[in-house]
């Protein structure tokens, strides 16, 4: 990735869960700490959501997951984020996850899980730390 | 209401005090914050006296229970003539499980159904389609057909309860399942007593389980009210919804004015149709929030009763006073629940509870400890619904109607709450009325930022929610969470695959053409859908031909 553009972060909401405070409130904190965010709107198949990171040229691919769901779209997501080469991305699940889904999403490649509570700046930390982002200055891709 | 030359010398004597006493303590121990605000951001004073409420007029603008402008309750006795219907939203995985939460529900003291569907039946998917992977019994149970609704509601009295159904999209075909169980079993239409969800406008706002454009979905709802007018004496065929708006992160006067406005959207829609106003508005029912500001809430409640009294009457006509009262709904606040610490909710949603019942609700659900984490476990639901009876037989505040009616502080925010809300009546229709503004993201947009500004105040620490930004502990779960049978989806998949291959296939034809054809021509289209589901046709299937055939909404998208 060019060294001197903004970090490129997709939000997006795979399957039917309506509940987009969440995702809204994130993109815009993300927005707001200097990140470029697309942000996809809800009702998005994992297909859409793998072509959308490719298009956009993303690091960050977050995905907000309310109904329970995750278990049956993250997995597709990953393999299709795989399968298009985009095997650096960092992807983050935020949403209600139950304790004993963590380990299994992390098997797959998810490196951050974000529950219910999280603080935006907790989220906007955790990205600047696993992009070595320099914390002083605009985040910019390494 | 208060005298005007005593309200002038009690804000003489209040500066004064301002200055001397209170200046005083400050200067000795400063206050917690600069400026106090409500949840929602407004500022509240130090102290409410007389002054701050002396244009109020208690004729005018609070009345008696029962009566114009129903300020303080839209029955003569409140609960001393009948508690609120203690109503627990419930639903997951099958048809069979949710059958046995229900008489659980009703065995422990729950005196109405609520039915919580899910994701693939909101959006009018059957359980097998493409687009329901994953989403089986998540968020509710999953009803396909008149067959798993037949099983839902077996054994349930459904002549003696009422029946509560959070379905909007596909709300007139779930409700003809209804209709049509019952009436399988001897029980006519007309006794049969309940309320559909099928607030379509607050999905396009806040909740988004829209399918079809504004226009046709409009057109439904009226099919619908109109139904109920005709047919359904007993039935509430929309509850106009505050709940999801606040969930999406409105703050308390948005909630009350974006769901009024949407409330006389319908009214308009329906005399447009040609109703008269007093057939149906008797029958239009509202579902609000009950948030964590206490007072607030309760100025809220008491606010939509006056400003939907006196819209219908004053603006609408109505003459009979049932189409003037305000009878609402209450949810505490899901969104307040929090993941860490769970067994905290237990005390906030008592405390909402408080609140609704203080604020005059008909009907309460209260939110379980869990639900920030899963669906609700028994245990956790049955917590919840004590919470409502410790209510109603310990606390005596249901002794009197309204009691904090001629609090200071609780006029003021009423009033507050009116003024603020007429003002956003203006902005809507500004730009043109709500459904414009949704086509514009008004509301979108002012949710957004209500729910931004939330956070940040969370984020920073102005705002603390304990267990969450701080008395934080570091503690492993202890409470148990509900366990779904694993095999349900598999049996749902089977009973849908054999009843497509068992009923009579040229009458679910027959019937689905009948559909088609009403949604072309216009005529009400509850008539021919009744007759589809008496056949068997699928949720999917009906609301296939009406996606054909009305086409699909999709949103401009805005963060």
């Amino acid at each position: 990735m060019a060294s001197s553009r903004k970090v490129r972060v997709l939000v997006a909401k795979p399957g039917l869960d309506g509940h987009d405070r969440g995702a809204k409130v994130v993109a815009r904190a993300l927005r707001d700490a200097g990140f470029e965010v697309i942000y996809t709107g809800i009702r998005q198949t994992p297909e859409a959501i793998a072509e959308a990171a490719l298009q956009e040229d993303v690091d960050v691919v977050g995905l907000s997951i309310l109904s329970g769901a995750h278990m049956a779209l993250v997995p597709k997501i990953m393999r299709l984020l795989k399968e298009k080469g985009l095997n650096d991305v960092l992807v983050l699940v935020g949403g209600i996850i139950p304790d004993e889904d963590v380990p299994k999403l992390k098997a797959l490649g998810v490196k951050g899980v974000f529950g219910p509570g999280t603080l935006t700046t907790d989220i906007i930390a955790f990205i600047r730390r696993e992009l070595n982002l320099d914390t002083e200055e605009a985040p910019k891709a390494a | 209401m208060y005298d005007k030359e005593q309200a002038r010398k009690v804000h003489e004597e209040k500066e004064r005090w301002e200055e001397t006493t209170v200046q005083k303590a400050l200067s000795r121990f400063p206050e917690r914050y600069e400026k106090f605000t409500t949840i929602s951001g407004k500022p509240v004073e130090r102290l409410y006296t007389p002054d701050n409420v002396v244009d109020l007029d208690y004729f005018r603008d609070l009345g008696f229970p029962g009566e114009f402008p129903f300020t303080r309750g839209p029955y003569p006795t409140m609960y001393r003539g009948r508690l609120w219907t203690m109503r627990m939203f419930a639903g997951f995985g099958t048809a069979e499980e949710t059958n046995e939460r229900f008489k659980y529900l009703l065995a422990e003291g729950e005196t109405g159904l609520s039915i919580a569907f899910d994701l693939p039946t909101l959006y009018g998917y059957d359980t097998d389609a493409p687009e329901a992977e994953g989403e089986f019994g998540k968020c509710g149970v999953a009803v396909s057909s008149l067959r798993d609704m037949e099983i839902l509601l077996d054994g349930i009295p459904l002549d003696e309860i009422t029946t509560s159904m959070t379905i909007n999209s596909p709300a007139a075909v779930i409700w003809a399942m209804y209709i049509v169980t019952a009436e399988k079993r001897g029980i006519p239409r007309r006794v049969l007593g309940g309320t559909i969800q099928n607030d379509i406008l607050k999905e396009y706002i806040a909740q988004k389980e829209y399918i079809f454009p504004p226009e046709p979905s409009m057109r439904l709802v009226v099919d619908t009210i109109e139904f109920a007018a005709n047919e359904m004496p007993r039935w509430h065929p929309i509850s106009i919804s505050g709940y999801h708006i606040r969930e999406a992160g409105s703050t308390a006067v948005q909630e009350l004015a974006f769901t009024l406005a949407d409330g006389f959207t319908y009214v308009e829609a329906a005399l447009e149709r040609g109703l008269d106003v007093d057939a149906f508005a008797p029958r239009l029912s509202f579902f609000f929030n009950v948030h964590n500001d206490f007072f607030e809430e309760i100025a809220k409640f008491r606010a939509a009763r006056r400003i939907w009294a006196r819209a219908m009457r004053d603006k609408y006509g109505a003459k009979n006073p049932r189409s003037w009262t305000l009878r609402f709904h209450a949810q505490t606040a899901g969104c307040t629940l929090t993941a860490q610490q769970p067994e905290n909710n237990i005390v906030r949603v008592a405390i909402q509870a408080l609140a609704a019942v203080l604020g005059g609700a008909q009907s309460l659900h209260t939110n379980s400890m869990d639900e920030a984490l899963a669906l609700p476990s028994e245990k956790a639901v049955r917590i919840a619904l004590r919470t409502q009876q410790i209510i109603a037989h310990e606390t005596e505040v249901t002794n009197t109607i309204d009691p904090l009616g001629g609090s200071f502080y609780v006029e003021a925010l009423t009033n507050r709450m009116e003024e603020e809300a007429n003002e956003y009546f203006r902005r809507i229709e500004s730009l043109g009325g709500v459904i414009p503004a949704i086509e514009k993201g008004f509301f979108q947009q002012e949710i957004a930022d209500a729910a931004f500004r939330y956070q940040l105040e969370v984020d920073a620490k102005r705002r603390i929610i304990v267990g969450v930004n701080e008395y934080v502990e570091e503690e492993p779960l202890e409470i148990p969470l509900l366990e779904m049978d694993p095999e349900g989806y598999d049996r749902q998949v089977r009973r849908l695959q054999e009843l497509r291959r068992t009923r009579d296939n040229r009458e679910v034809t027959r019937t689905l053409h009948e559909v088609r054809e009403a949604a072309r021509n216009g005529k009400n289209l509850m008539y021919p859908i009744l007759d589809a589901v008496a056949a068997y046709a699928t949720l999917g299937e009906i609301m296939g031909i009406l996606r054909e055939e009305f086409g699909e909404w999709e949103e401009p998208v805005w963060f």
